[in-house]
């Protein structure tokens, strides 16, 4: 029983690893915090770490398959964009406009109310999984290198975001942002549902942070199930050795296909949260960058090998909210904001740095080359 | 095609192609003028070569870049060390400017290669945090604000003066080119950077140093982003926040389509000026015809697409 636990502690150490840290620097954080272990700094820190946790969530499944998605900050503010559109919540619903070539087409109205948004929500996240199954084909049918063709498709997703909000704007359902980016409490009251959250078995659970749910929930519901798939184990596969996994008879060109889609979704996940927490669209360039490649350094915070094959989502999460937790340190300790760009760098090379030292113990140097 | 009238290795042809999709592009973008104003500015000598004054930036920048990717690296600190270069070097000022700023750069590359060949940390999130740092060491230097320094007249002339009416930056680009050119074909270096690329043990254990040769493709990355950044200081008289940002994407798309394997190993300089030259006309006829900038990002993406598509598709791997 103990062998096998140390068995496992052993071959996942990276997750291990960054759960641990996460939990030292998260307990620190809210020591120093004068509010902290509080409902309100939960909430504050969890709205202000879904959007990188779906995406470091996004980047992992394309990475296990030893591929690479550039394009998932692109996905995510191409979504934002379609958001601040579907989302507005009016009762008489919105209507819908393309003015493209100097044609004025008008493509019918979106229903308003509460079905309006339920429908606009799953219209966002289809738009995320669609543009990730664009990225999957091209890959796979086009066979271009994963971190060119994304590049490349990226571009695309960020045209399309600056077509529609060429400026910052639209608008999200008030009561949308308010349920979602609250607690529990907050969101039973907003919905009505538990007698507007008053029910007495409801009151202990009412200080969770919504996010933080949406973001066990889409683990639960959406990961552990693929990852236990057929389709799952086969990224798996793919990331380790994609000839065996083709001499094996395993589905390679799905796999590679459900990674990316599956990215895409997570990825709409993320730009969908973030346009109801902004409540508007915004097609950021550089904040689409940012995303980006703090996705890639989360991803491998989190344990997983950018050659592929090994690590988790859950584990890119805890990357996720590392680098996160790293910059509210900077809030409480009164760190000169100039300074803050050159310290999350440093941390970040350092982490880097420290997880390469097991070189030091390799008796082969031909074991370095992989 | 038969072999006697067209004996193309399997690194020309992506050259041949973007070379032809280059006249695509002139004669489209005259047809468009034409229709539209009556005049054909792309033909004329005088804007081609404003058009590639402003694409050796780039030039430059790439050729630094393609020998990184040729031994199956990237570098991403790119930005960040070409805005550092150039601060530095407008902020110190004098006849030590050029000096410091292509000094700055060689740190970087040294930094990137070190950590990249010794510590073997992935380039894709080293040249990262590398690019952090160096962004956050020049917010901090600057404190967040434009710089209030101005680029040395040598810097200027450089970059912005004409000789025997040809852009100076041309020639510093050709340099660049010839220099990099030879160090491929020429050199056991050169010999080196393809083996690397297609195979690091098989290069070690033919006894080549890779993990020296790493880091010297670092350094001359480096130096070629930081010589990028003193011109272009040069070019816009000062250096200013985020001046990088706008040269790392394209860098790579120009070394890609250009032919050369993002995977390493193979392709050829020629298909980089090729790819860079491209890139250039492309922007500059989508600026004339007033595209806005989400087309642009639209067309931009699918011509690299369709480009890869012509001539970029791997082989199935089977075994």
């Amino acid at each position: 029983m103990l062998d096998d636990l140390a068995i496992r502690v052993r071959q996942n150490v990276g997750i291990v690893t960054a759960v641990l840290l996460f939990c030292i620097l998260y307990v620190l954080y809210n020591l120093a915090h004068p509010k902290g272990f509080s409902s309100a700094v939960l909430v504050q820190n969890s709205d202000e770490i879904f959007a990188l946790a779906m995406l470091a969530m996004a980047q992992t499944v394309p990475v296990l398959a030893s591929g690479l998605d550039l394009s998932v900050g692109a996905v995510m503010t191409m979504v934002g964009c379609f958001a601040s559109y579907l989302l507005t919540g009016t009762a008489a619903g919105a209507p819908l406009h393309l003015d493209i070539f100097g044609l004025h087409l008008f493509l019918g109205s979106f229903p308003g109310g509460i079905s309006g948004i339920l429908l606009g929500i799953v219209v966002c996240l289809a738009i995320g999984a669609a543009a990730g199954f664009v990225n999957g084909c091209v890959v796979v049918y086009g066979r271009i290198q994963p971190i060119i063709a994304t590049l490349a498709t990226g571009a695309v997703y960020i045209g399309i975001a600056l077509f529609l909000r060429p400026t910052p704007g639209g608008k999200i359902d008030e009561d949308l942002n308010w349920a979602l980016t609250n607690s529990l409490g907050d969101f039973a009251q907003t919905v009505h549902i538990f007698d507007d959250g008053a029910a007495g078995w409801f009151a202990p659970l009412a200080w969770i942070p919504v996010p933080f749910v949406l973001l066990v929930l889409i683990a639960l519901l959406v990961w552990m199930p693929f990852r236990r798939s057929v389709l799952g184990r086969a990224v798996y596969a793919v990331g380790s050795a994609e000839g065996a996994a083709y001499m094996s008879g395993l589905p390679i060109d799905r796999a590679k296909i459900a990674a990316f889609t599956l990215a895409g979704f997570f990825a709409g996940c993320g730009g969908l949260f973030l346009a109801i927490q902004t409540s508007s669209g915004n097609a950021d360039i550089p904040q689409a960058g940012a995303y980006t490649l703090n996705s890639i350094a989360s991803v491998v915070i989190g344990g997983t090998s950018l050659l592929g094959g090994t690590g988790s989502a859950i584990g890119s999460i805890f990357g996720a909210m590392i680098l996160r937790v790293i910059s509210f340190f900077f809030r409480i300790f009164d760190i000169a904001p100039l300074l803050q760009p050159l310290f999350e760098g440093l941390i970040l090379l350092a982490a880097v740095s420290i997880g390469a030292l097991g070189v030091l113990r390799v008796r082969n140097t031909l074991e370095l080359f992989r | 095609m038969t072999s006697v009238s067209l004996n193309l290795s399997r690194d020309d042809r992506p050259i041949l192609i973007a070379a032809l999709f280059i006249l695509v592009i002139l004669v489209a973008g005259t047809v468009y003028t034409f229709a539209r104003f009556g005049s054909a500015p792309l033909l004329s000598p005088t804007y081609l070569l404003q058009q590639l004054q402003i694409g050796a930036f780039l030039g430059i920048v790439a050729a630094g870049m393609m020998i990184v990717i040729l031994i199956a690296q990237i570098d991403l600190s790119v930005p960040w060390t070409l805005a550092a270069a150039a601060m530095m070097a407008t902020s110190i000022g004098g006849p030590l400017a050029i000096p410091v700023g292509l000094g700055i750069g060689l740190l970087v590359g040294l930094v990137n290669g070190i950590g990249v060949a010794y510590l073997r940390v992935p380039s894709m999130i080293f040249t990262l945090g590398v690019n952090a740092v160096m962004r956050g060491l020049m917010v901090a230097h600057t404190g967040g604000y434009a710089p209030q320094t101005a680029a040395t007249d040598l810097m200027r002339s450089l970059a912005a003066d004409r000789t025997l009416g040809i852009p100076n930056a041309l020639f510093v680009w050709a340099a660049v080119s010839v220099l990099v050119a030879i160090l491929l074909q020429r050199t056991a270096l050169g010999r080196y950077i393809y083996a690397i690329g297609n195979k690091e043990a098989a290069a070690y254990l033919a006894g080549v140093d890779t993990r020296r040769v790493t880091v010297i493709c670092f350094v001359i990355c480096g130096v070629a982003a930081g010589l990028a950044g003193v011109l272009l200081a040069g070019y816009s008289t000062k250096a200013y926040q985020g001046m990088g940002d706008a040269y790392l994407l394209p860098s790579i798309a120009a070394v890609v389509i250009g032919g050369t394997n993002i995977l390493g190993g193979r392709g050829r300089y020629l298909g980089t000026l090729v790819g860079v030259v491209l890139i250039v006309l492309l922007n500059s006829v989508l600026s004339i015809m007033d595209m806005p900038e989400a087309g642009r990002q639209v067309i931009y993406g699918l011509v690299i697409i369709f480009m890869l598509l012509v001539y970029g598709r791997g082989e199935r791997v089977t075994s």
